[in-house]
């Protein structure tokens, strides 16, 4: 077993052009090129992508779950930001 | 599939007192709602450990998995069937890593979870501990283990867990090939010669009833179930998925004009399901307990791969040290 582990690298995969990448799983890999190839390989056996992002898990910078409601606090009064907020009355079309 | 180990012994209780009701409650309500829990959120320390364990059984199961099948790849009676037999092992590496880096979002190192598969701290499933004596043991295996993990496995995609259930996903789309394989294989061989049929029966007669000790022991014999119930990491009881592939596999056995072991095994139109017969849960005990036919092969052979492997590891890694320092230069 290596003595450090081989770092983490999440797997994201665009399946197909017009598509946004989206986040696979990840793999272990000794540097970038063996997390690509082994991202393909575990990830891609049946043509489920046409490109393959890896990245560091430790690069990942993200939010922290349990301060979700204070995070996410500035976008949660504000419901006319939603079209669904203004009232348009009968009659009016093409709005 | 592969988690009947979710029925070991758990003796590590969670510290009372380090989570608080309230806690407790708001999770399980979540859970109730069918929300998703997902790496990083709030959980019980036994969610998580129930789920470590029963996540890392599987994937162990998946990688153990490929020996049985491993053992035919040289000997496939046709190049076609080599081709076919090489990317199902293959899948089966392939479903053991979706389910490490899985289990891993979960706070354990792919190294520790090895590393207790190696030193045979962890358990995997039965089914794995019982040899491939001939050819027709590929279809079995693809058709009868393959079908009995599907069973299995289609409602862990519900799983409360993201990360475990998305893994499913993945798992369950690849699975399909894996059994209807396995029953083409059958088809092929009852379809053939005499000899090639009594093959066929002969590898039914030994994997049937190792395939229904696959979901486990019975419900009222089963330690963890209620709270894996209750936390929707289990959907159905082992009981109701046997009778379940029972219900399924018994027409396509008829279908191949094979017989299924069992002579308790008949159609009961009352309850609209078929009867069967008792198991034999000394055997499963005895497997279970690394005294099944093939359990000391399977972790000599597990261990082998693993020090033959060390090598690539070591040169994969002055490989990417060497890069690393060329590129800062």
């Amino acid at each position: 077993m290596s003595k450090n582990g081989w770092p983490l690298y999440e797997v994201f995969i665009r399946t197909k052009s017009g598509l946004s990448h989206r986040h696979a799983g990840s793999v272990h890999a000794a540097d970038d090129q063996m997390a690509l190839d082994a991202a393909r390989d575990t990830y891609t056996r049946r043509m489920e992508g046409v490109s393959l992002w890896v990245v560091r898990s430790d690069r990942i910078v993200a939010s922290d779950p349990a301060e979700n409601s204070a995070f996410f606090e500035p976008a949660e009064d504000k419901i006319y930001r939603h079209p669904t907020f203004y009232e348009i009355p009968d009659g009016v079309e093409n709005l | 599939m592969y988690t009947q180990g979710l029925d070991q012994k758990d003796k590590a209780r969670p510290a009372a007192g380090e989570e608080t009701a309230a806690q407790q409650d708001a999770f399980q309500a979540r859970v109730d709602a069918e929300e998703k829990i997902e790496p990083k959120e709030w959980m019980p320390a036994a969610y998580r450990r129930t789920l470590v364990r029963q996540i890392s059984q599987h994937a162990h199961s998946e990688i153990i998995g490929m020996q049985p099948e491993g053992n035919w790849l040289t000997r496939a009676p046709s190049l076609k069937r080599k081709a076919i037999l090489l990317a199902k092992v293959q899948d089966e590496a392939g479903h053991g890593l979706y389910l490490y880096s899985a289990a891993e979002t979960l706070g354990v190192s792919r190294d520790e979870m090895v590393g207790d598969l190696l030193s045979g701290k962890a358990k995997y499933s039965s089914i794995f501990n019982y040899p491939t004596l001939t050819w027709a043991d590929i279809g079995a295996i693809g058709w009868l283990v393959d079908g009995a993990a599907i069973m299995n496995q289609i409602p862990l995609c519900r799983c409360s867990y993201g990360p475990y259930a998305r893994a499913m996903v993945r798992v369950c789309k690849e699975e399909s090939f894996h059994q209807r394989q396995g029953f083409e294989l059958m088809l092929e061989l009852c379809r053939g010669t005499g000899a090639q049929k009594a093959m066929a029966q002969d590898a039914l007669d030994r994997w049937w009833w190792p395939s229904l000790m696959m979901f486990g022991p019975n419900d009222a014999d089963s330690k963890h179930s209620a709270q894996s119930m209750a936390w929707k990491i289990k959907r159905f009881s082992n009981d109701e998925l046997r009778q379940k592939f029972v219900d399924v596999t018994a027409p396509q056995a008829e279908f191949l004009g094979l017989r299924i072991p069992d002579d308790d095994l008949a159609w009961n139109a009352e309850t609209g399901h078929y009867d069967f017969g008792e198991i034999d849960w000394s055997e499963f005990h005895q497997v279970l307990a690394g005294n099944g036919p093939c359990n000391r092969e399977r972790m000599e052979k597990r261990r082998a791969a693993h020090d033959n492997g060390a090598w690539v590891r070591e040169a994969a890694e002055a490989h990417a040290a060497k890069r690393a320092a060329r590129d800062a230069a």
